[in-house]
């Protein structure tokens, strides 16, 4: 008897010491040695969203079932990507709630409601894509452009920070990225006239230790890449979560379109940093180096896509890359120690531009009035999550097959918090009044047909940049992907399928009709030694695992 | 990120006059009338009385051409609208702003009578032997009992003249044949990536697992034809103006 009482109290100080395990940057650091939990946004700070877990492989996928769900009280793309950390998953719901629930069985432990100003404004759905985590402390962006931060063990407001003015059209949408002692988060608004900035906050206070503004001003290094007054309304919204390498001690953001969005001659010089990574001393905020993708850009190429960083060889040189398939069309390969350009090859029809300088700068190509660019403003891929694969060295993305846009430029005046944007890109399609694919899925039926534009996951060699397989959709896919050490990519599309499919060949595994679409990344943890699979279709969490 | 509208290259291209259609000149004269005589009441863009919106094609009252010539050159009693003394070939200008949507480089085609438009529709066009309406006739081809909510008298009187040219990939026929053998012909209703639901000649709902089908063809020729030639231009301006009645 008392032999078991003595088990039984060890198995509870093991379950006690498990749960009382704080998060920290430094096991963020160490989170592929601990693949039962996805401690942040991506996975880890390179953000490949890979996971080392393979309990699911390419043999047994096929038995997946649906373990639990869970649904959202409101409608719209869902795009959270959720955490798991030891058992327990937090995940935010539109427009800014935070739950808690049980990751075995999706049952809620409790739900944080914040309420958004009146005043918030936001160009493209009530969107949030997650929260952070450091210590017990879960910290959220949202729409009318603050910071909370609440307790993880019972979903109390611990503080609420404004970063941005909601009223000049300030939001947060993105999950925040811990670096060390600090919550790092970005402000959306590309669409209002903002000046973006990167911010670094105390987690115990919210107070703000650094900025980092996205558009330099006056004296500032790339201020000469704006001329007159234009850098005050310029855009650099920062709306995805970035990565960090701790060995170079430098955390990398993508940067949102320059404003106003379609009128590049009304804003003439390259406007640094729009359209470009940036790479910050996450102590300071300090900008160590750029790359812009698309300089003076007027297609609204966002480039907040999630900067991935792989060690890979490229031309038989051990390499620290960053890998980047951009809302522009191209898949890049760029030195993450310094910013310097690799390797750059279209992934979709790219008419924009024709090719690059050698310092990586493209040959712009503007096309003439009336004809299609390519690709479309909704771009060859967008913000959601690609993955890459130690195990395959491939790069996954989801993309946006022959689709283009016409743009109609109309130079705009600036009234605070109002669209500030120009009159806007026509999608091109083959007659008129034909419906385009637009941001997020209008209804279940594809009316558009593939005459305007359909779906892919491609497979890119990052080595080389050329396409190793492509996995075809009838309709366009905004789904985020994870890769796996069981050799399968999980994803799915706006068409309402979650996939598993082969990471080496593309070869479809596993498919589920879930009947909504399936936008955010997916993740995957363990509870009790047990592998689970989480995505989101339409406005229901699902969770997968293998049939028992 | 920013959402979009459609809009196709064919729209682009220049507007070509066809019979039945307003010129140019009448268009840009109309401009400027409408500016002069017109706006004060109607607003620059037209919609400042109570249920009307000129370029839009709301009226209270009016449905045909000859309607609007005779509100122009009447008045109506009990309203605000007087009655203008203007020619008629002025008072076609106008009725030809209008029709182009205000807009000057647009273009405008006649709208005639809709009870005589739905006789030929019924009758000579043979378009109800495709077409349903308000729960009459095969539902063949698409459904126009809101057309007229849907589609301006331009686009109407394009989709009369050249029904392939615009027609919307959705409702491009399909020729499908199953591994068994079967071959079924029909129009789209939805398709993704291993199915496609459709509705067949016999109109019955059918939905397929592409595994299942051997060959999907889909055509870009219209099974519409054109009435280029078949309908006088003041046909076309009436069957246009009864389709523009159907507002669902």
């Amino acid at each position: 008897m008392r032999k078991y009482a003595a088990i039984a109290v060890a198995a509870l100080l093991a379950s006690f010491t498990l749960h009382a395990q704080q998060v920290t940057s430094e096991r963020i650091v160490r989170a592929a040695e601990e693949p039962g939990n996805w401690l942040t946004y991506s996975g880890g700070y390179f953000s490949q969203r890979y996971s080392a877990l393979k309990q699911i492989d390419a043999a047994n996928v096929k038995n997946l079932e649906v373990k639990w769900m869970l649904p959202n009280q409101v409608f719209g793309a869902w795009q959270s990507s959720p955490l798991v950390v030891d058992g327990i998953m937090y995940l935010t719901m539109r427009p800014n709630d935070i739950v808690a629930v049980d990751a075995k069985n999706g049952r809620v432990f409790w739900q944080y409601r914040y309420t958004n100003s009146q005043d918030q404004r936001v160009c493209c759905g009530s969107n949030n894509r997650g929260v952070a985590m450091l210590g017990d402390t879960l910290f959220m962006g949202t729409l009318d452009g603050h910071l909370v931060a609440v307790d993880a063990k019972n979903g109390h407001l611990l503080w609420n920070q404004e970063v941005g003015d909601p009223k000049l059209g300030y939001s947060i949408t993105l999950a925040p990225l811990v670096v060390k002692d600090k919550v790092i988060v970005g402000v959306g608004g590309g669409e209002y006239g903002i000046r973006g900035y990167i911010t670094a906050h105390d987690p115990k206070t919210g107070k703000e230790l650094w900025r980092q503004y996205t558009v330099p001003g006056p004296g500032e290094k790339g201020f000469d890449t704006w001329s007159s007054e234009h850098w005050k309304t310029g855009g650099g919204s920062v709306w995805v979560t970035g990565s960090y390498d701790p060995a170079l001690n430098l955390t990398y953001w993508g940067v949102g379109n320059p404003g106003p969005d379609w009128t590049p001659g009304q804003r003439p010089g390259d406007n640094l940093y729009t359209d470009s990574v940036i790479a910050l001393n996450p102590d300071t905020g300090e900008i160590k180096w750029h790359y812009q993708f698309t300089p003076n850009d007027g297609y609204d190429y966002d480039s907040v896509q999630v900067p991935v960083l792989a060690d890979i060889d490229v031309n038989g040189t051990p390499t620290k890359a960053m890998l980047w398939a951009n809302r522009n069309g191209n898949f890049y390969v760029l030195d993450r120690a310094t910013g310097k350009f690799l390797l750059g090859k279209p992934f979709v029809k790219v008419n924009w531009m024709s090719g690059f300088e050698p310092n990586g700068r493209p040959i712009q190509t503007p096309q003439p009035a009336g004809l299609p660019t390519y690709p479309g403003n909704q771009g060859g891929t967008n913000w959601f999550s690609p993955s890459f694969s130690p195990r395959t060295g491939l790069f996954y993305l989801s993309a946006w097959v022959d689709y283009a846009s016409i743009y109609r430029r109309q130079e705009v005046q600036y009234v605070p918090g109002r669209t500030f944007a120009g009159l806007g890109p026509l999608t091109l399609t083959p007659v008129p009044n034909v419906p385009g694919p637009g941001i997020g899925r209008r209804s279940p039926i594809n009316n558009w047909t593939d005459a305007v534009a359909n779906g892919a996951v491609i497979a890119i060699d990052p080595k080389t940049g050329a396409e190793k397989w492509r996995f075809k959709q009838y309709d366009v896919t905004e789904s985020g992907n994870l890769s796996t050490a069981g050799d399968v990519l999980f994803t799915g599309g706006r068409e309402g399928y979650f996939y598993a499919l082969d990471a080496r060949t593309g070869a479809m595994l596993y498919r589920l009709i879930v009947g909504g679409q399936v936008v955010n990344g997916p993740i995957t943890y363990l509870v009790d030694n047990k592998q689970y699979v989480t995505f989101i279709s339409g406005n229901t969490m699902v969770t997968l695992g293998l049939r028992e | 990120m920013w959402c979009i509208t459609a809009l196709s290259l064919a729209a682009q291209q220049s507007p070509q006059e066809h019979p039945g259609q307003y010129s140019q000149s009448d268009i840009e004269a109309g401009s400027r009338l409408f500016s002069s005589q017109c706006q004060a009441c109607h607003g620059p863009t037209g919609d400042q009385v109570t249920g009307i919106d000129l370029r839009r094609g709301q009226f209270r009252r009016s449905t045909s051409d000859e309607d609007l010539a005779k509100v122009i050159t009447t008045g109506v009693a009990g309203t605000a609208m007087p009655p203008f003394s203007l020619q008629a070939a002025e008072v076609n200008t106008v009725i030809a702003f209008i029709r182009a949507g205000f807009d000057p480089a647009g273009t405008a085609v006649k709208v005639g009578n809709a009870a005589r438009g739905r006789q030929l529709f019924e009758g000579k066009g043979t378009c109800g032997t495709c077409h349903r309406v308000n729960g009459v006739g095969p539902r063949v081809a698409p459904d126009l009992s809101d057309i007229g909510a849907a589609r301006t008298p331009t686009a109407l009187q394009r989709a009369l003249l050249e029904p392939s040219a615009v027609m919307m990939p959705i409702n491009r026929p399909v020729r499908i044949v199953m591994k068994d053998g079967r071959t079924l012909t029909g129009r789209r209703f939805n398709e993704d990536t291993f199915t496609v639901q459709l509705i067949d000649q016999q109109e019955h709902l059918l939905s397929l697992e592409k595994k299942d089908i051997r060959s999907l063809d889909v055509q870009t020729a219209s099974p519409m034809p054109s009435f280029n030639g078949k309908l006088t231009a003041d046909e076309m301006s009436d069957v246009i103006a009864y389709l523009i009645t159907l507002k669902g």
